[in-house]
């Protein structure tokens, strides 16, 4: 079925908001610290819901499904290598019932994180293992109903290129890609925002970006780079609220919904096309943003 | 170039056949186990190290560094072995229960081992009872334990408490890292080390166990 925002939005027009975090949001609902969240796709799909609501409320168009570590993997870990097809499709399917009782169009993004292992040579994952795993994840997302594949929070190229065509061989669905650069400006594996921008457009992906990382303020520069980095196609940027710090017992994030509303501001003022956040984000930073970004849009047609 | 140089080049470039060769061609030529280490090799860990924590190099230069020092160490610790030279003795490593980050960790057993320590490493997701029974089992007294979540990080306090109630638990010397933790929180705890980077980790868990070492 054709999404129509995601129609125009590719067509040029308009800034799509995303979402915020979603585990720290379900650890209020229950889940253990340590278990994998994609558990309650299928153990209690009416929590994933209400999360994704709580961000649809806000105004977010683009919600983002509970499938971030749905790999085969990764649910290994805790012994469910066996409901890859059975979480994703649930994940999807929640976020589905939320988006559908909307009266406005929204886009499902289907999460696909990182394999948590290091790909040949630099650690043991065969490139064609890592591929069929995320083949296995998207074809769930798929059947679940997403919209576009979000392949989020990558930190080694050859990974995103492994996911990039294990989404190909399965689905025909858009697929968006964001990469985290949290180590001195770069990712992990020490891939610039430029690298990343280059060796992306050569795999075919709908839109690319950065996720994660360290906040906002180190976001804007990494948007920057890119920006100035020839692409071709849409930019997405999805800032942590800052570091998480400890504070007593209670984990903090430094950024506010005032400073995530004054980046969106400057991101969209940019020209970045998708703009969300992430670790540390919640529904009230995601209307400060709209709100925020709604003033800079004004300003704009004004001028042309 | 000098021999050392080369052996030092060699890790730095993570060229680990050439370091093989050249520490075979050392070695034939009857130069001991010592001085490749120390004046070859060892320099090579350090120059990357620094290179490291300024962030002109990154995780895979430090791990190809890492592999061909793990593989002339293969050759050379027999040898070294041989001459007397003590080796630096076993470390228990694992990821706190809850958590499922071991890159860091990974990194930081490689360089261990490229060390000279032997490393029993317990993986991911590890209860304070496995880390009890792998003491116990291997006879090691040094422990190094990582968390990258504010979540897990906070039970370290009750891990490190748990083991210190086991029968030899006060004799164990108990490093912690992982990017949320710092030297603050680690005295805390209770914890004996604390180090940011595992080319600093090699030096503290080397500190601690001479600090060990009846
Ligand atoms: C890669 C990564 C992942 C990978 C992990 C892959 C793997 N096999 O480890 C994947 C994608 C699987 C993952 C999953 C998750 N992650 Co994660 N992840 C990261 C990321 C981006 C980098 C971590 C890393 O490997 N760094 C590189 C290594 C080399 O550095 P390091 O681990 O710090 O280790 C160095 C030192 O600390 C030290 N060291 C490490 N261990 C030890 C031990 C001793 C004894 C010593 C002395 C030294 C030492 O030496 C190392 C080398 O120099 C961080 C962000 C960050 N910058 O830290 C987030 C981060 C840690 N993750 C985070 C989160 C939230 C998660 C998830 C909960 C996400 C989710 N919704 O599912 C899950 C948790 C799963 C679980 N139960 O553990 C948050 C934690 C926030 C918080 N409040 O605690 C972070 C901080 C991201 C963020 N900015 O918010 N993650």
């Amino acid at each position: 079925m054709a999404n129509l925002l995601y129609e125009k939005w590719l067509d040029g027009e308009g800034v799509l908001v995303g979402d915020g975090a979603m585990g720290t949001m379900l650890q209020a609902t229950g889940l253990e610290p340590g278990d994998a969240p994609e558990r309650l796709n299928g153990e209690n799909p009416d929590a994933v819901r209400s999360v994704h609501e709580a961000y649809l409320r806000a105004g977010s168009d683009v919600i983002t499904t509970n499938t971030f570590g749905g790999n085969s993997l990764r649910l290994a870990l805790h012994d469910a290598g066996d409901k890859v097809f059975e979480w994703n499709k649930a994940g999807a399917a929640a976020a589905r019932q939320a988006a559908d009782a909307q009266e406005r169009e929204v886009i499902i993004a289907g999460s696909v994180g990182p394999t948590g292992s290091l790909l040949q040579p630099v650690g043991d994952l065969h490139f064609d293992e890592a591929k069929d795993d995320f083949a296995e994840q998207c074809a769930a997302l798929a059947e679940g109903g997403v919209d576009v594949i979000l392949i989020e929070t990558m930190s080694d190229l050859e990974e995103v290129r492994a996911a990039i065509k294990g989404a190909r061989a399965v689905c025909d669905l858009p697929v968006f890609c964001t990469m985290t650069f949290d180590t001195h400006g770069r990712t992990m594996m020490g891939t610039s925002p430029e690298e990343a921008v280059r060796a992306v457009a050569g795999f075919g992906v709908q839109a690319f970006g950065s996720n994660c990382g360290n906040g906002p303020n180190e976001m804007e520069e990494i948007a920057g780079k890119m920006f100035r980095a020839p692409s071709g196609f849409p930019l997405i940027i999805q800032a942590n609220a800052g570091v998480p710090k400890m504070e007593g017992n209670q984990v903090v994030y430094e950024a506010g919904p005032e400073r995530m509303a004054d980046h969106a501001r400057r991101c969209s003022d940019l020209g970045i096309r998708y703009i969300g956040g992430c670790c540390g984000t919640t529904p009230v930073h995601i209307q400060a943003m709209i709100e925020a970004m709604k003033g800079s849009g004004e300003q704009g047609s004004e001028e042309s | 170039m000098s021999r050392n140089q080369e052996l030092t080049e060699g890790i730095i470039r993570g060229d680990r056949e050439n370091v093989i060769r050249l520490v075979r061609e050392d070695l034939e030529a009857g130069r001991g186990p010592v001085p490749i280490l120390n004046e070859g090799l060892s320099p090579g860990m350090e120059k990357l190290g620094d290179q490291f924590g300024r962030g002109e190099v990154f995780i895979p230069e430090l791990m190809a560094a890492s592999k061909a020092m793990n593989a002339a160490m293969e050759i050379l610790r027999p040898l070294l072995e041989a001459t007397g030279v003590e080796p630096l003795g076993k470390v228990v490593m694992g990821t706190v229960k809850g958590d499922m980050h071991d890159i860091g960790k990974n990194l930081v057993c490689m360089m261990l081992r490229g060390a000279g320590f032997d490393v029993i490493d317990l993986g991911v997701n590890t209860s304070a009872e496995q880390f009890i029974e792998a003491l116990e089992n291997s006879g090691a007294r040094i422990l190094g334990m990582s968390a990258l979540l504010t979540t897990t990080m906070n039970r370290m306090g009750a891990i490190i408490e748990t083991i210190r109630k086991a029968s030899f638990g006060e004799e164990v010397g108990i490093m912690v890292g992982g990017a949320p933790l710092d030297e603050i929180f680690a005295a805390n705890i209770g914890a004996n080390g604390y180090a940011k980077e595992a080319p600093l980790a090699v030096e503290r868990f080397k500190e601690l166990h001479a600090a060990l070492r009846p």
